[in-house]
């Protein structure tokens, strides 16, 4: 086999897995902390890439540096995205934590049908252009054919929210207080903790991710509209599910996993069958472990 | 089996029936008075109504010019108007009806499936038929309905063209075949891997299928480079296409790439942005700003009080077509009208048309646009 066309297929998943990441780690925390599917996660990427659009195409005419604008338009999707994700769970979730499980799954689905469509409406249901302003870097410039700026700076940004997202859970305080309630809510509000304040930080944190991730992902594809999170979201979804719900390492190792199943698949085979491939190795997993390839069992630690 | 039974069945029916007719009134066909009856036929009521009636309204303003002109060959022209609800199995019994009548010539039917059906009972009766709509491809190139004209392309032209573009304009011989799995995108990307098959010298590199709104088509592009294909003919929609066209860009791949009308949008510029620079998409000949279209359109406004629906300018124009081939024919004999059909332009709305052997219509289809400035530009 030609090593070049399997190196480009290696790095290709490596990208493509590391865009699901982005996204899988909000799937992830959010289900470690409450076991709840957040469906809406995706629109929360989708408001993200919005936002920053708007904040790119406002700063664009003050004729700032490129690089500024991003990290700005970043910073604001981001605050943006956390008060949508903040308060969607004060609204959607929140009452509905004593209800069965699936009350709020499908309280779930409806805030992402919610969102979808207030941004069709409030904004348009066309495609629109995404400039690519992450910088470039010149050494890739001779590798162009095997990797582009943004792809790598969607590769480092996924490892460094990741390691981010680790350090946070296993060595804060408030880490402590998001593993204490995913085990045990009762117990956990009994010892002291104010699991509302933890249940909301995890939605803030996720919502971060997934602005971040709409930001980068966007200028990586360089078109949005008010459906790509939909689409999106479920890839990223399958590849928590993957992974092992609820595990951060787990999210990324599915992302990955699934990003060079669809690469070598489509290099290789075809990419009629693309997502076939991606299910197939789904349910080949799930046979052998139910909980995914990092997941744990309900006992022990879910984040 | 059934179904050809029940058309056998119907057919000798037909035939009984017309042959009455003849003996009935053999000395009244010879002498050929009273009006010129033309049936109208398609889907004037159901979920395709919408499709259906424009046909009918068009074909009521080109009879009622005709007639304040004093007729064809002097003689007036009357509609006899008839549903088939675009359902093949209507669509027999309304031909049926139509021969009945006695009809000249059959302006219709509107879709594809339905014109089919009707089409070998009004050939067993020699009765001409021309649709504005129906586009499936072997209609006119199987070759078996000789008394078949329309003027629309068929499905395949912008595979045609496409192909014919990449292999004779741009001479180019290793070309790759991409598609959306949509059934539009799919549907021209098969007509042109077959073209494409048929061509001496070319080989199809790759043809596959993307799945779309994917975020990311990297692997495809890796083996799209992998086959060394020096173009590639996409079937499919812009959002995809700009995805696409911007990685094969990013990674400075020489590939020309040539798309469908559902690339041919604006959007699609906007959207891809320089990127979109030098990409070939065919699109419909545009001549809905000729002073005939522009005039027809204000027909429809003045007698219906609103803009024409779906086909209305292909009606118009086949309605044209009908009545200037029995004009020029001198007469309504089959032989004569099919002759003159192909033999004469006429001008119509969709510009100066006449059809090809196979029923085709010349001068109506697509033609190959370019992006260049930022504007999709026609190729001579």
């Amino acid at each position: 086999m030609d090593l070049t066309y399997f190196f480009e297929l290696l790095l290709g998943g490596l990208t493509r897995g590391s865009i699901y990441a982005l996204l899988a780690l909000g799937y992830t925390m959010v289900y470690g902390i409450i076991q709840l599917i957040n469906f809406a996660h995706g629109e929360i990427y989708m408001i993200g890439a919005f936002t920053a659009l708007i904040v790119i195409g406002v700063l664009t005419f003050t004729g700032m540096n490129g690089i500024a604008i991003i990290l700005i338009a970043i910073v604001v999707a981001m605050v943006f995205s956390t008060g949508y994700g903040f308060t969607m769970e004060k609204l959607a979730y929140k009452p509905l934590r004593r209800a069965p499980r699936l009350s709020a799954l499908i309280s779930a689905i409806g805030m992402s049908m919610f969102l979808q469509n207030y941004v069709l409406l409030a904004q348009t249901p066309d495609f629109l252009p995404f400039p690519n302003l992450l910088p470039k870097i010149a050494r890739l410039e001779q590798a162009e054919s095997l990797m582009n700026s943004s792809q790598f700076t969607i590769l480092v940004t996924t490892a460094g929210v990741m390691i981010i997202l680790t350090f946070l859970i296993k060595f804060t305080k408030i880490g402590k207080a998001m593993r204490a309630t995913s085990q045990d809510k009762t117990m956990a509000m009994l010892s002291g903790i104010n699991i509302n304040k933890v249940i909301s930080f995890t939605f803030v944190v996720g919502s971060a991710t997934a602005a971040l991730g709409g930001v980068l992902i966007s200028s990586h594809t360089g078109q949005i509209n008010y459906y790509i999170g939909f689409i999106a979201g479920i890839k990223a979804f399958v590849a928590a599910v993957l992974g092992g719900i609820g595990s951060i390492p787990g999210a990324v190792l599915g992302s990955l996993v699934l990003g060079w199943t669809e690469s070598f698949g489509t290099g290789y085979i075809s990419s009629d069958y693309e997502d076939v491939f991606a299910f197939i190795f789904l349910i080949a997993i799930l046979i052998f472990k139910p909980s995914g390839i990092l997941g744990k069992t309900s006992a022990g630690d879910k984040v | 089996m059934k179904k050809s039974l029940r058309g056998a069945l119907m057919i000798a029916v037909i035939f009984l029936i017309a042959g009455a007719f003849v003996f009935a009134g053999g000395s009244q066909e010879g002498e050929a008075k009273g009006p010129i009856k033309i049936g109208v036929a398609g889907a004037h009521s159901g979920d395709l109504a919408s499709y259906g009636l424009p046909t009918v309204n068009a074909a009521e303003l080109v009879a009622e010019n005709a007639n304040e002109k004093g007729g064809v060959l002097g003689r007036e022209i009357e509609l006899v108007i008839e549903d088939d609800q675009c359902k093949p199995e209507v669509a027999a019994n309304t031909a049926a009806k139509l021969v009945g009548e006695e009809v000249v010539f059959v302006l219709g039917h509107i879709c594809s499936g339905a014109t089919k059906a009707a089409l070998g009972i009004y050939k067993d009766s020699g009765i001409p038929v021309m649709s504005p709509s129906a586009t499936n491809p072997p209609l006119t190139q199987s070759g078996e309905y000789p008394n078949f004209f329309r003027t629309i392309a068929s499905d395949d032209a912008q595979a045609r063209l496409q192909v014919d573009f990449a292999v004779d304009n741009l001479g180019l011989s290793k070309i790759a075949v991409l598609h959306d799995k949509g059934d539009y995108g799919k549907g021209l990307a098969e007509f042109a891997k077959q073209f494409l098959e048929e061509e001496s010298g070319v080989e199809v590199v790759l043809y596959e299928g993307i799945t779309p709104g994917a975020v990311d088509y990297s692997a495809v592009i890796n083996k799209l480079g992998n086959s060394d294909a020096e173009a590639v003919i996409y079937g499919g929609y812009h959002p995809e296409a700009s995805k696409l066209i911007q990685q094969i860009k990013k990674k400075n791949m020489d590939i020309t790439f040539i798309s469908d009308d559902g690339v041919k949008d604006e959007t699609f510029i906007k959207v891809a942005g320089d990127f979109a620079e030098g990409v070939y998409a065919t699109g419909p000949i545009d001549t809905s700003k000729s002073p005939m279209a522009q005039q027809a359109i204000q027909e429809h406004q003045e007698a219906y009080g609103e803009d024409p629906g779906p086909f209305y300018l292909n009606a118009y124009a086949a309605a044209q077509a009908i009545l200037n081939g029995i004009e020029q024919a001198g007469s309504t004999d089959y032989d004569a009208v099919t002759t003159a059909l192909r033999n004469n332009f006429v001008e119509t709305p969709l510009g100066e048309i006449s059809f090809d052997e196979k029923g085709d219509a010349i001068g109506v289809g697509f033609s190959m646009f370019q992006v260049q400035d930022g504007k999709y530009v026609e190729v001579k």
